[in-house]
């Protein structure tokens, strides 16, 4: 038992009970707030595959931004005031259903599958290889992103404005 | 004419063609061109007759359509049998045309008459010109046609519309039958040509009970059309049709039909094992013969006492062909067609002048219509078997015949020679002795709706154009009787010998008729026994004869519910079944179309849930595989 | 020692996660949150294959941080949404925002 398989273990575990929380909990507070331990155990899934910058750029965005608006959206709309409230819809039985024989149905196929190991290792500083194939090879990309980035910003704060 | 046969059924359906097309604008509204036709025909058959008497036969035919390796040929035949038929017709079609000028006057469908009636011409000569099943089946059908629409022909009447409809169904059943018949024997021998089929039947392809089944089928035919027992109910019905119809068709030509099927498939009875089929047509002519009989004596409308005679006299005939008495039953045809053509223009001429068929309202006519009195008298002592007239020579031919054949069968022609006798003196005695005993003055007769007749009060004598038939037809009916024995040896089947001559027997006859002549005079002119006592005594009978045996209240019972239940029945398969089914797939469909909407809920999180349940019962699918 | 299969797994079960949120929750935002746990997953799913399967190059991480980036820009966009509803309509209960149906 390595320790990189009990953090693995751990981190898992982090993930998988937040995430029933959120999506389980009558309590949308509840949900929201839960949403921070599961993105740092993403976090720390990141960190034990040698994503370091993804893993700070994972708690930077998710954690704290989106989590953040998420709960800013879930208080400007009703906040505690819909609490009591059933959460769950009538397809409730058949959702669980469907999400279990789905999840069953891709482990399945992936132990299955014979996944093979690529030789070579990842770079050792991590940050910097991922800055120059954002200009390099990826450029595109990278500007692309930014375009929707300002674009999606732009969009938000109209649709959410209020009407004068 | 021998080798132009084909002539003689033109002409009449060219006059039909002719009037159809045309009608009201020919000359005589239509009745000349029905004349000449028929006319013109009548005097081919005669020719014709002239030329089969010194020996000519012919048998025309033309080869029509091959199938598989046999041919199938249709034509005419000329022989004796055909000759004499086509002479009678003719010289009978011709002389009642004419007298349908006087009787149809003022009619508002004169000149359809005429055309129905050259359309029945056409088709009864070439019935009895026809060499092969197809055609005479063929004319078989077109006579039934035309029956059906001269019958109806006042259809204005309810009681013709439906008796015209009796008389196409009944005589259908026997159609049916006949067809099965030929169908057995085209199956067997391969051929619809008379000659060939005969010849088919000797060389084996056909025998035994088959043989005897296929004879009594085509038989049902002759049973419907000649109805004989138990298909006789449409011909007292049939009088609703006017005068002259039943003169032609239903006395004289058509009905005989059966009689000259019967005739002229005749190796198919004589070749039955133990002559089964001959018996079988035998006993069913002795049974109508005296049925009928027994049923007119009770009847009070003039033509439906002829109506029944008729039907007795088939039966005579069948019985008469059914003994082996094929000249006999032949010529018993030739001379009853002229005498019961005659008794019926009689009839029609007395109707005329009275306008009713009511006998008990007539009476006394003898002084006010002589010439329709004396050929009446002539044609009824014809009917009853009084030498010299023609019909004593046929009549007892048939009985000799009976009797060297079958005694019992004798017995009953004997026995329905008297009651023959007796109704027809109590029609003579009703109709023409005493005095009048009609309504005053009435316009309007039962038997015309047009208004033809005159009306009671003082009936008078007919016109010319409807006496001088009678007087030509009285003619024929006393001297028609020295031709039996020529007759005997022209119609005549090989091999069937005439029986030797009885005279005690020829007496005994004369003296039943006699006996009946008197009879009836006793109950009905000079009341010795009145009628109204025999119908206390004999109450229970009487009941009987007046309701015919009961055979058209159990036709009604058997086969018109069960025809109204099936009938039902089919109806309400169609409503219930098959538009059942048909509004069910369209239910069907609603139903499906309903759920397939309610599937479109316009919420995403059920569309979701589809793709993913789709997905995951594909995978699941393809992992079962 | 970890195996590429361990970090699938995990991913499955996280997406399946997300997708339960997704198909089953009432509240906008609830669902909103179920869409972020499913991204995740397949960020997990990317950089695991970067490492295991091909780590020459850095695609599977730049991948995922693009993921990231417009998983950022969807949930504003998305809120965004969420909040003028609320505003027009008074709730954020998908079930109950009906004006369009029949």
């Amino acid at each position: 038992m390595t320790g990189e398989v009990i953090a693995f273990y751990a981190l898992a575990a982090v993930l998988l009970l937040s995430g029933v929380v959120v999506v389980a909990s009558p309590n949308i507070v509840h949900s929201a707030v839960a949403l921070i331990p599961a993105f740092l155990g993403v976090t720390g899934i990141y960190i034990l595959l040698n994503a370091e910058f993804l893993a700070g750029v994972q708690v930077l965005i998710y954690a704290g931004a989106i989590t953040v608006l998420i709960l800013f959206v879930i208080m400007l709309t009703e906040g505690g005031t819909g609490l009591r409230l059933r959460q769950r819809n009538e397809q409730g039985p058949i959702g669980v259903v469907v999400a279990v024989l789905m999840a069953a149905l891709l482990i399945t196929g992936v132990m299955h599958t014979a996944w093979s190991r690529a030789a070579g290792a990842l770079p050792a500083y991590t940050p910097g290889a991922i800055g120059q194939s954002f200009l390099g090879p990826n450029l595109l990309v990278f500007e692309g992103t930014s375009i929707v980035l300002l674009v999606s910003l732009v969009g938000a704060i109209i649709i959410a404005r209020k009407e004068e | 004419m021998t080798q132009n046969v084909w002539l003689i059924p033109l002409m009449p359906l060219l006059a039909f063609v002719l009037i159809i097309w045309r009608g009201d604008r020919l000359p005589g509204r239509g009745a000349f061109v029905s004349i000449a036709g028929i006319v013109l025909a009548g005097l081919g058959g005669l020719q014709l007759l002239g030329e089969v008497g010194m020996g000519a036969r012919a048998d025309l035919t033309y080869r029509w359509v091959t199938l598989g390796n046999h041919p199938l040929t249709v034509g005419f035949v000329v022989d004796p049998l055909s000759a004499v038929m086509a002479a009678m017709v003719g010289v009978v079609a011709s002389l009642i045309t004419i007298y349908s000028v006087g009787y149809m006057h003022g009619d508002p469908r004169f000149s359809r008459f005429f055309a129905y009636l050259s359309l029945f011409q056409f088709s009864m000569l070439f019935l009895v010109l026809a060499d092969n099943f197809l055609f005479i089946y063929a004319g078989w059908e077109l006579v039934g046609l035309c029956s059906y629409l001269l019958i109806g022909f006042w259809f204005e009447r309810p009681s013709a519309a439906r008796a015209a409809l009796k008389a196409f169904i009944t005589t259908r059943v026997g159609d049916f039958s006949m067809m099965i018949g030929i169908l057995i024997l085209f199956l067997h021998t391969h051929t619809l040509n008379f000659t060939e089929v005969f010849k088919g039947i000797e060389a084996g392809q056909i025998g035994g009970p088959l043989l005897t089944a296929a004879a009594i089928l085509v038989f049902g035919g002759a049973v419907g059309k000649s109805a004989q027992v138990p298909l006789h109910v449409w011909l007292p019905d049939a009088m609703e049709g006017p005068t002259p119809v039943s003169a032609l068709i239903h006395a004289a030509t058509m009905v005989a039909a059966g009689v000259y099927l019967v005739a002229r498939t005749f190796p198919l009875f004589i070749l039955s094992p133990a002559h089964n089929a001959l018996w079988v047509v035998a006993w069913i002519g002795g049974i109508t013969a005296l049925f009928a009989a027994t049923m007119g004596v009770v009847e009070d409308d003039i033509k439906r006492v002829l109506a029944y005679s008729t039907v007795s006299q088939l039966g005579y005939m069948m019985m008469g062909l059914g003994v082996l008495g094929y000249s006999a039953g032949m010529f018993h045809l030739i001379t009853h067609a002229f005498f019961k053509a005659l008794l019926f223009l009689g009839a029609g001429s007395v109707i005329h002048a009275v306008a009713t068929n009511n006998m008990k309202e007539m009476g006394g006519l003898a002084k006010a219509m002589p010439v329709t009195f004396w050929t009446f008298l002539v044609a009824t002592l014809a009917l009853t078997g009084i030498p010299p007239f023609s019909g004593f020579f046929s009549k007892d031919a048939i009985l000799l015949a009976a009797y060297t054949q079958n005694k019992a069968l004798w017995l009953i022609g004997t026995i329905g020679a008297f009651v023959t006798a007796l109704y027809m003196g109590r029609l003579m005695w009703y109709t023409f002795a005493g005095s009048y005993r009609g309504a005053a003055a009435t316009a309007g007769g039962h038997d015309a709706p047009g208004g033809t007749a005159h009306g009671g009060g003082h009936p008078h004598e007919s016109p010319r154009v409807m006496t001088v038939p009678l007087v030509i037809l009285a003619v024929c009916s006393i001297f028609l009787g020295l031709a039996e024995h020529p007759f005997g040896r022209f119609v005549r089947f090989p091999g069937v010998e005439e029986p030797a001559s009885n005279t005690g027997l020829l007496l005994f006859s004369v003296l039943v008729a006699a006996a009946g002549w008197l009879a009836a005079g006793a109950i009905y002119r000079w009341r010795i026994v009145p009628s109204t006592a025999l119908r206390r005594w004999f109450g229970p009978l009487y009941t009987l004869l007046v309701r015919k045996y009961f055979v058209d209240d159990f036709y009604g019972w058997v086969f018109l519910r069960a025809g109204w239940a099936v009938i039902w029945l089919a109806g309400a398969f169609d409503r219930y079944v098959v538009d059942g089914l048909v509004n069910a797939v369209g239910w069907l469909a609603g139903r499906f179309g309903w759920f397939l909407r309610s599937l479109q809920t316009g919420r995403e999180e059920n569309y979701l849930l589809l793709i993913f349940l789709g997905v995951v019962v594909i995978v699941l699918v393809r992992l079962v595989r | 020692m970890l195996t590429p299969l361990h970090y699938l797994v995990l991913s499955a079960l996280v997406f399946c996660l997300g997708l339960y949120a997704v198909l089953t929750r009432r509240n906008g935002v609830a669902i909103l949150m179920g869409i972020e746990l499913m991204l995740n997953a397949a960020n997990i799913n990317l950089v695991a294959f970067n490492k295991y399967g091909a780590p020459g190059a850095m695609q599977g991480q730049i991948f995922a941080l693009i993921v990231i980036t417009l998983a950022a820009c969807e949930a504003a966009v998305g809120l965004s949404l969420i909040l003028a509803a609320y505003r027009s309509l008074e709730t954020i209960y998908v079930d109950e925002i009906n004006l369009m149906k029949w």
